[in-house]
């Protein structure tokens, strides 16, 4: 017992400030894909997630990318798109509806948000009234849709002592009647489709529902097939988008504060 | 390599002609029996006498080329330290007309699921099979629909018909108790339904019933540029990344031809042994969880979040994602990234010594993990089963040494220390194996960083790669062999691929070791197994 007291003595805090103080990813990091105004863009069939799509009207070519399907590879910005493509380090990607994830350059022209921002959306209401009702606390149950296991792992990273999410109100519960809200991870099986609409009616209203990662988000590499709904969106309302392959707890943690209206999306900011 | 003595011990027992040839490995054998009654002698003969374990089974709709049928290939292995590097596949022919096989389950127990899921997908019935269910699609699927014959489409949800409620196998009795658990289960885990029946807390009898996850990722690669699929294999299982990655490259590039260059190999087999340690370092952690001893707990989540940091700071994603690539490796490891990567290992294994030695110092968690959830050392061979779950039960089986891949598969391999525990097959030698491999892996990463010479890191693999040709690679993934089975068409498109995880081969033995504990000891055996849901269920 001593020995234990003098070994958590001697390793000391090794909790992280974020989201007080911004978190810098290491240099190899592959975060939103970052497209180079007035250079030729690469085609769709570079994506292996197919995340890239592109289509031709008066106003020229358009390429779009689509950061829910986003697997963060890396392929658009290996040669010879080295030009066009880089892949950036912003990691906080979280957003309230599909569409603000994807991203549009018209002609080679800067990129802007395919849709307009709309802080009235129905998403946007659930999370004030998620706010009201709750505070600034939420409780979550998680729900494996048929994850991989990598985003199920970062949301159990999110309660070890480096990231320690019950510091700021957030926790997970075993019970869905506990809840305020459900992380989903994975593209909704066909096996879990009834288990996972099951878990989701037991939580009370007021309830957030967070996709985490591009299975959830958008059926990712998985999509829709014999076996999968192709994400969380076909089978239920989502409230929170959070893109990753799998998002690094930050991020996670980024969406959550996003959920309870903490935070504010990536954009709502941009438009700031 | 037709090795006479082989074909003519299973001409013996088989009553059609048998056909032996080289392939798909210039060290391997193909064997194709004209009857399929000849199976179960056939594969009596390669698990009895030659001490062969079956590695996989792989279904293939054949029924659009000239031979208009389908064709199961059941693939052996030898088990004997020091064996060869081989796989021996026995190959059938399967009348789409009348899709039956003689089930191998009484002869080769390996083999149960396996059949289970080629009649689901299939369509091929095992006739005499002792436990028929349904495994892979669950209730409502619809009668006669086989998901990977190449008739079907798979790029559609299939409409969820009535159905009763699944046949659980359970114990009856007075005072005897039923217990369903899952499939969405109380913490931040994987899906799956355990039905316990129970007297008191003694387990009569647990039915696992898993597939929950399954995403039909195999369908999905068919008909993808193999480089393409090869995003998808490395993400059938998030914290296998490395290792299925890698066993799909190794198949790959067999089909190609080529092989990955020395600097490559070492990378891979950094990456190989990264996985393991965190793997194993957090794992060590859960079963902490399991026996109510939090500091334990807290500590391996912290030595593990060190361990995923670094893997970000090398290959720029926590899972190690994006490292491994068809030809080689996508990123070097140059010598700053090496210094600290030399720290943290060093730093992982002081704290993991001291972990170790806390566990060890408390009677509590050490009278929970003694004879707790036993797997006794012929039902570990009887079953197949995979890894450290296999050594700490006295199976003496690595792949990394029995089928050489990445830096082991060089001119001079490094010596591996196979860590097995003969009287084991408790918690406590799972636990006590983790420790060791652990520090295995960490001797190893020096071992390969000290070996690294400049060089290149790809070679290319031009598209269309060659269809026909088969690729079977092996991998010692963190829960143990991984095997691999590539295909491509005639236009260079992926048209099978099938991978069996340890962990498919080891969830029986789950079910197994928790039949001899108590209900409560259940998350404890569970975790000391630590088995993935999703490599399983693909």
């Amino acid at each position: 017992m001593l020995r234990i007291l003098i070994n958590a003595l001697r390793t000391g805090v090794v909790t992280t400030r974020y989201p007080a103080e911004p978190s810098v990813p290491p240099d190899r990091f592959r975060g939103a894909p970052v497209f180079r105004p007035g250079s030729h863009l690469p085609p769709p069939s570079v994506c292996p997630a197919g995340a890239i799509s592109e289509h031709f009207d008066a106003a020229g070519r358009h390429v779009a990318l689509d950061l829910a399907r986003c697997i963060f590879c890396g392929q658009c910005a290996e040669d010879p798109w080295t030009d066009a493509v880089s892949m950036g380090r912003d990691f906080e990607l979280a957003a309230h509806r599909r569409d603000d994830l994807r991203i549009e350059v018209v002609a080679d022209q800067p990129a802007i948000p395919a849709a307009a921002p709309d802080r009235n959306a129905q998403a946007l209401r659930a999370s004030s009234e998620i706010h009201r009702v709750l505070g600034r606390s939420l409780h979550l149950r998680h729900l494996d849709a048929g994850s991989c296991n990598a985003c199920d792992w970062e949301l159990a990273a999110l309660l070890n002592p480096v990231y320690d999410v019950r510091r700021l109100g957030i926790d997970f519960v075993a019970s869905p009647r506990h809840a305020d809200g459900v992380v989903v991870t994975g593209p909704v099986t066909r096996n879990l489709e009834t288990a996972v609409r099951r878990t989701v009616e037991a939580i009370p209203d007021p309830r957030v529902v967070i996709a985490v990662g591009a299975c959830a988000a958008s059926g990712g590499i998985v999509g829709e097939g014999y076996a999968s709904a192709g994400g969380v969106d076909r089978v239920l309302p989502v409230d929170v988008y959070i893109p990753g392959c799998p998002p690094r707890p930050e991020a996670i943690l980024f969406g959550i504060l996003v959920a309870v209206g903490r935070l504010n999306a990536r954009s709502a900011r941009r438009q700031e | 390599m037709t090795d006479p003595a082989f074909t003519d011990a299973l001409r013996v027992c088989a009553s059609g002609s048998v056909d032996a040839s080289v392939g798909p490995r210039p060290s391997d054998l193909t064997v194709r029996l004209s009857r399929t009654g000849d199976l179960p002698a056939a594969a009596a003969a390669l698990i009895g006498p030659h001490s062969m374990a079956l590695a996989t089974v792989v279904a293939t709709d054949e029924t659009a080329t000239p031979d208009g049928d389908l064709k199961v290939r059941y693939v052996f292995e030898p088990t004997a330290p020091g064996a060869p590097d081989r796989f021996v596949t026995l190959l059938v022919s399967v009348d789409a007309a009348y899709p039956e096989v003689p089930s191998l389950t009484t002869v080769v127990p390996a083999a149960n699921w396996h059949e289970r899921e080629m009649q689901d997908l299939f369509g091929i019935v095992p006739v005499g099979h002792p436990d028929p269910r349904p495994l892979v699609v669950h209730d409502g699927w619809p009668r006669g629909v086989f998901p990977l014959r190449k008739s079907f489409d798979g790029s559609h949800r299939v409409p969820v018909e009535p159905a009763d409620e699944f046949p659980h196998l359970v114990a009856e009795g007075e005072g005897v108790f039923e217990i369903p658990v899952g499939p969405i289960h109380a913490g931040i885990i994987e899906p799956g339904h355990f039905r316990f029946t129970s007297v008191g807390e003694t387990v009569l009898h647990l039915d696992a019933r898993l597939f929950y996850t399954h995403r039909g990722l195999e369908k999905r690669m068919e008909g993808l540029s193999p480089l393409d699929a090869f995003y998808i294999a490395e993400r059938i299982c998030g914290v296998c990344s490395a290792a299925h990655g890698l066993g799909y490259c190794e198949a790959l590039e067999q089909i190609a031809g080529v092989d990955a260059p020395p600097r490559a190999r070492l990378i891979r087999s950094i990456a190989l042994e990264l996985e393991r340690l965190y793997n194993h370092v957090g794992d060590v952690g859960n079963i902490c969880a399991g026996a109510a001893f939090h500091y334990g707990t807290a500590t391996g989540a912290r030595l593990k979040e060190r361990l995923q940091q670094m893997n970000e700071r090398l290959t720029g994603n926590r899972f190690l994602r994006g490292l491994v690539v068809p030809g080689g490796v996508h990123l070097d490891l140059p010598a700053d990234l090496l210094g600290a990567l030399a720290v943290t290992i060093q730093d992982t294994l002081s704290g993991l010594d001291g972990l170790m030695g806390r566990i060890e110092a408390n009677p509590s968690v050490v009278d929970r993990l003694d004879d707790t959830g036993i797997l006794q050392h012929q039902a570990a061979v009887d079953l197949a089963v995979a890894g450290l779950a296999a050594r700490a039960s006295g199976v003496d089986r690595d792949a990394r040494r029995d089928h050489p891949h990445g830096a082991f598969a060089g001119p001079h391999p490094p010596d591996l220390h196979v860590v097995t525990i003969p009287d084991g097959g408790d918690a406590m030698s799972r636990v006590t194996v983790r420790a060791l491999e652990a520090r295995e892996s960490i001797r190893l990463i020096g071992e390969f960083v000290r070996r690294l010479d400049p060089g290149p890191l790809r070679v290319a693999l031009q598209e269309p790669l060659p269809g026909g040709r088969i690729g079977i690679s092996a991998i010692e993934s963190p829960r143990g062999e991984a095997v691999h089975w590539l295909r491509l068409d005639a236009g260079g498109r992926v048209e099978r691929y099938h991978l069996r995880s340890p962990s498919y081969h080891n969830w029986p033995a789950v079910v197994l070791a928790a039949e001899t504990a108590i209900v409560p000891d259940f998350p404890l055996v569970n975790k000391s197994f630590e088995l993935c849901y999703s490599c399983t269920d693909r």
